[in-house]
């Protein structure tokens, strides 16, 4: 029977490639935390022998632990910037249906789409016509406004998950409005807060195109210490650090679980 | 009335005002100073002029960087679509157990920074890397070849970093169509392809148009991944911004080169969500 056959090829196709997708999703994380425990100076696979030398060797690279610090403070700083603003303003406009809230919905998620590295530029422009000396203060105005959509997004979801009648019965019950947020609204979508939050956070830790531009030799981040490593030379160090990171930001992923599930509201906004 | 409606209207968006004031001063103004900078005859700030656009123009090289990263994008964006649906696919046929994993799997690259899941494509791209080792050991290839540094090893590592993005609005799309019309079509006869073709395809248009957008505009201006995986051999649009402004300190030239590559961005995703608005009518892209 050919339309049996026809079927079987379908649903071969669709298997083999997803799990080609999947092998392909997980490979690259293996392979780095693998390669983190080498012995070898080379980045040789799998590695020929075994050990947490470049593990030690971190703690003794005060370059790499200069930049880790200012990239966990302008993360840091961003998405407290960009948490508060971002809730606010998804507050504001994601219920309504005016044209202005349209407007600044598409404003606001846009440094999603736009090239990240012409703001970059853009805002160095800027920065350096005002004569602002470049500081993790700059460097943080760039990440919030390119965290900013990721915010926006998971609290929207939450928002539009509240029933609107939650804020009439409480207002009807003589609560002024910013007890109804303060009690009602905040405690109900504190979990897109916190999941955009933590999006956001690691989005400001990761992003390279406007650190780029507005960092200096003083205000160094992880990621462009990184890059600039592996440019020069493939440095085994990257490995470690890269060992460090996924197995932090897994750690911190089950936690987050944990505490307020998660994955459950990034894969509602997925 | 309508003066009044419109007014409630903004009063209703009171408290994004802090954020749109923000956005006003450190996004909209810098696009706006970038047009501007971009003005200027020479690098020297003498003179207004479009010298600038008409260098770009016809200086071939620019132009041709400009059309590979856009060309590096459509690829990127055509493989990610092309492993997402499956995936998709299975997501949704598959158990709670399967969905949990596919689901840990999509987020584990989107949570591991870009760095880190770059420098995994030089070990396993690399001369002495795991694709190389184990074609060697097999005897298929005789010596190492060179996959580092390559259009290909490029497409494939950014649609990894990048195929998280694509499969997590995808799988929202799927996890909303009616189940009773795949049914349906099963039951008047349709083949699994044809199902797929004529009832899920057009159905999970938004989620695909909204992924695709993003693996796209993730992939043109994806400066480390070009640079670390791509090399010098392979100069695409933001390491050519990047030059100019850091290297050669053109800035007028560097900021019609961003404005250029932004524009072509923004009509990019403008004529694929009107186009995707056609097709699907009423529906809005998520």
């Amino acid at each position: 029977m050919p339309r049996r056959s026809a079927d079987l090829a379908y649903a071969g196709f669709v298997w083999t490639i997803a799990l080609g997708a999947m092998l392909l999703l997980l490979a690259p994380t293996v392979v780095v935390l693998i390669t983190s425990f080498t012995g070898a100076q080379t980045l040789k696979f799998p590695p020929p022998s075994w050990s947490l030398r470049w593990y030690r060797e971190l703690l003794s690279s005060d370059d790499l632990l200069a930049a880790t610090w200012t990239s966990l403070k302008v993360a840091f700083w961003a998405t407290l910037a960009c948490t508060v603003l971002g809730t606010a303003a998804t507050l504001g406009i994601a219920r309504s249906r005016s044209g202005w809230a349209r407007f600044l919905d598409s404003l606001f998620m846009s440094p999603m789409v736009l090239p990240a590295m012409a703001f970059g530029l853009a805002l160095l422009m800027v920065f350096s016509l005002m004569s602002v000396r470049l500081s993790i203060w700059t460097l943080t105005v760039g990440h919030v406004v390119i965290c900013t959509p990721f915010v926006i997004r998971m609290v929207s979801a939450a928002v539009q998950q509240l029933d609107p009648l939650l804020d009439d019965c409480s207002f009807s019950l003589g609560a002024s409005r910013l007890y109804t947020l303060r009690r009602i609204t905040l405690p109900l979508i504190s979990r897109g807060m916190f999941a955009g939050g933590f999006v956001a956070f690691l989005s400001s830790f990761d992003h390279v195109p406007v650190s780029l531009f507005l960092s200096d030799a003083r205000t160094e981040v992880l990621p462009i210490k990184l890059w600039q490593i592996l440019e020069a030379d493939l440095d085994v160090r990257v490995a470690a650090v890269s060992g460090v990171i996924v197995i932090v930001t897994l750690a911190g992923l089950i936690l987050a679980e944990r505490l307020s599930g998660l994955g459950a509201s990034v894969q509602q906004r997925a | 009335m309508a003066l009044r409606h419109r007014l409630e209207g903004f009063g209703g968006t009171l408290p994004a005002m802090p954020l749109a004031a923000f956005f006003l001063a450190a996004f909209v103004a810098p696009f706006a100073v970038l047009f501007w900078i971009s003005l200027f005859r020479s690098a020297d700030f003498r003179a207004l002029g479009v010298d600038q656009y008409l260098k770009l123009a016809t200086d071939g090289f620019s132009i041709g960087v400009l059309g590979d990263t856009l060309f590096l994008g459509l690829c990127v964006t055509a493989v990610c679509l092309l492993l997402a649906y499956p995936l998709g696919l299975v997501y949704i046929e598959g158990g709670r157990r399967l969905r949990g994993a596919i689901l840990f799997l999509i987020m584990l690259p989107l949570l591991t920074s870009t760095v880190v899941r770059t420098f995994a494509w030089i070990v396993i791209l690399g001369r002495e890397g795991i694709v190389n080792n184990a074609m060697l050991a097999t005897g298929l290839w005789e010596r190492p070849a060179r996959l580092l540094y390559t259009w290909g090893g490029l497409v494939v590592a950014l649609a990894q970093i990048q195929l998280p993005l694509m499969a997590l609005p995808l799988i929202n799309s799927l996890l909303k169509l009616d189940r009773s019309l795949i049914d349906a079509a099963e039951g008047l006869g349709a083949s699994n392809f044809r199902r797929f073709r004529t009832v899920i395809l057009p159905l999970t248009l938004p989620g695909a148009v909204a992924g695709g957008l993003l693996v796209f505009a993730a992939s043109t201006t994806a400066f480390i991944t070009q640079t670390l995986v791509g090399g010098g051999r392979i100069v695409l649009m933001p390491l050519n911004i990047y030059q100019q402004a850091v290297g050669v300190q053109d800035w007028p030239f560097a900021a019609a080169l961003s404005i250029v590559f932004t524009l072509c961005i923004v009509a990019i995703t403008w004529f694929v969500n009107a186009f995707a608005q056609r097709r699907m009518g009423a529906v809005h892209a998520p």
